[in-house]
């Protein structure tokens, strides 16, 4: 669905973006991730032809972005990472100018309007001004406007930035949404780490490189990020910290008030071996929990911990 | 319905709607006729009753003189108005972070700049027809003729057209609207000021060279420097009021009088101009999507010429 070859941005002398590839198959969720200015926006923007590349081939659907513009417009919805909405104008209305923008007659947009405000919770805000919406609300709005010619991509850029922690849920529920509907959808985002089980591919991007690709779990096995196992136990924590650190896959343990942090390098079959081994011990164990080892985890190991945001 | 959907685009619906629902534009109405209402009552009781023969009677000539002073009063204003209203228009899409979105529609180049402009015309319009009721006090004392008052709306409309697409294209230009529009209100008074003050430099000029070497110009010729006043709207007005106003501003005094002006000077001043809008617009259009600048088809062995010549254009 979209294919990106050799894609490079040059700002005089300055790259924002270096021999980028990628692939994304059609109903492909692809999470996009890197430290601000490495070039996540850059690549977006050309892909929603509102940027030429200094060289390189972009395509979506086929359609090369600087040669058919007008059609890949067709096929994708972008949310910009920073994006403004006209105050004096009413949500459906809002929703109307964008429908009418994208050539789709008046009694189809009225169908069509209802529907996509119920998919994004705004159907009670039908007819409040814009400018008196929430942020949280705003970017829904924006993203119902990015689905009203019904496109099969999806560009969003950044599109839980600044959001509190609800309206980032009530977000992802709606990207759920959105995959089930079989759109294929490049994301970037804070929100990345709760979004791992719905993205199927991500790309690390630094520096205007793309630093790793492919699915989320081959990047970290590929990584060897260590998980971090958490027991809990009623009573003999340090008796347990000693034995587990002369088993051969546990590369540190700690303790604290709260239990036993394990590193363990493990796959999940050794993981379950341990634990049954823990148990034979006969120490009181209250839980054994893996620690939410996620995307962020990997995207810091990828970029060494610089600096993100 | 099939007519005014097509008339009516997208764009120029949301401009239309956002325009009309703001108190500013409202506003704007306000003061506008309260500017030149104002202008019109003065006149009236300076001439009526702070003449200095004593309190005067107001007849056709008066509410000529009272014309000729509205209409240009009225061209200060629009020459005000227009680039705060035009040089806008794409930047504060910019600004406000909405234009990126615009253009990603099926909306092209053309029909974005063109709906905008006719948006910010047709409310000048609008402003310019409510200020009728006060030419409405000089017809009420004769002395012009229907078809003078619709020349000169129609000359309006024009400048209105001009100021907008100079606006429009600087608004493509600048990424900021404060910038925009100071540039557009520099290259207002460039037409505005200075137009009539190079004719007036130049016509001393050559006014004094006659006398140094006591040639009166040939019969049937004429002083180039006219044309200069045929590049000032306020010259070109005075023309459509008065034919024999462009005879006048080509010629030198002692010329012969008989010599007749080479061309109107407000023909001249729609002729030059029309050509200056088509390029502001050509160049609006062309800048305001970075990709339809490139976008050249099979060869992108064009790209560069082209897109050099429109970079010139555009700085």
């Amino acid at each position: 669905m979209i294919e990106i070859r050799n894609l490079s941005k040059r700002y005089g002398t300055f790259h924002a973006l270096k021999d980028i590839s990628l692939y994304i198959e059609k109903g492909t969720v692809f999470g996009f991730v890197g430290p601000n200015g490495a070039g996540k926006s850059t690549t977006m923007s050309i892909l929603a032809t509102l940027m030429l590349p200094t060289s390189g081939v972009a395509k979506v659907g086929g359609y090369d972005v600087t040669r058919h513009p007008k059609e890949v417009r067709k096929r994708i919805g972008y949310m910009p990472d920073f994006f403004g909405v006209y105050d004096q104008l009413k949500a459906t209305e809002y929703l109307h100018f964008y429908g009418a923008s994208y050539g789709i007659p008046r009694a189809e947009r009225e169908q069509l309007i209802p529907q996509l405000l119920e998919l994004v919770n705004l159907t009670d805000k039908a007819d409040t001004y814009v400018d008196s919406l929430s942020r949280g609300m705003k970017q829904r709005l924006c993203l119902a406007r990015c689905l009203v010619h019904d496109p099969e991509v999806l560009i969003l850029d950044e599109p839980a930035s600044g959001l509190d922690p609800r309206a980032r849920i009530e977000m992802r529920e709606i990207l759920k949404e959105l995959k089930q509907m079989g759109k294929t959808i490049i994301i970037s985002s804070h929100i990345l780490p709760e979004l791992a089980e719905m993205v199927d591919e991500i790309g690390v991007i630094e520096h205007g490189e793309m630093v790793a690709q492919g699915k989320v779990s081959d990047i970290q096995n590929r990584l060897r990020v260590t998980k971090v196992i958490h027991i809990r136990t009623l009573e003999r924590g340090e008796e347990l910290a000693e034995k587990l650190r002369d088993e051969p896959l546990v590369t540190s343990v700690l303790t604290d008030n709260t239990g036993v942090h394990v590193h363990y390098s493990g796959d999940d079959v050794q993981q379950s071996e341990l634990l049954r081994k823990v148990i034979s011990w006969e120490i009181p164990i209250v839980s054994f929990q893996e620690a939410q080892s996620n995307l962020e985890d990997v995207f810091l190991e990828i970029t060494k911990g610089g600096p993100r945001e | 319905m099939n007519w005014s959907r097509r008339l009516i685009n997208p764009v120029i619906d949301k401009e239309f709607r956002l325009r009309m629902r703001s108190t500013r534009s409202m506003l704007s109405v306000l003061f506008y006729i309260l500017a030149l209402g104002t202008i019109a009552m003065g006149f009236i009781y300076l001439f009526l009753y702070l003449g200095n023969r004593g309190p005067q009677r107001f007849d056709p000539q008066v509410s000529q003189m009272m014309f000729y002073v509205l209409s240009f009063a009225q061209l200060v204003l629009i020459a005000f108005m227009a680039p705060a209203l035009t040089a806008g228009v794409i930047s504060s899409e910019r600004e406000k972070q909405t234009l990126s979105m615009l253009l990603t529609t099926q909306q092209s180049s053309s029909t974005i700049v063109l709906s905008k402009l006719v948006s910010a015309l047709s409310f000048m319009a609008l402003i310019v027809l409510a200020t009728l009721p006060v030419y409405s006090i000089v017809f009420l004392y004769g002395g012009i003729s229907p078809k003078q008052l619709i020349s000169v709306f129609l000359f309006y409309l024009f400048v209105m057209l001009l100021l907008g697409a100079l606006g429009v294209m600087f608004s493509t230009l600048f990424k900021r609207t404060i910038v925009a529009i100071i540039v557009t209100y520099g290259v207002g008074l460039i037409i505005f000021l200075v137009t009539g003050l190079l004719y007036l430099f130049f016509m001393g000029i050559e006014q004094r060279n006659m006398y140094v070497t006591g040639q009166p110009p040939v019969a049937g010729t004429h002083s180039w420097v006219g044309y200069l006043l045929g590049l000032n709207p306020a010259g070109a007005m005075m023309s459509l009021f008065d034919s024999s106003f462009s005879k006048e501003a080509f010629l030198l005094y002692g010329g012969n009088l008989n010599s007749k002006a080479p061309i109107e000077l407000w023909l001249e001043f729609v002729i030059v101009y029309s050509v200056v809008i088509v390029l502001a617009l050509w160049i609006a259009i062309r800048n305001i999507r970075p990709v339809a600048r490139r976008r050249k088809g099979e060869e992108p062995a064009e790209q560069l010429p082209q897109d050099h010549s429109t970079s010139e254009n555009g700085v």
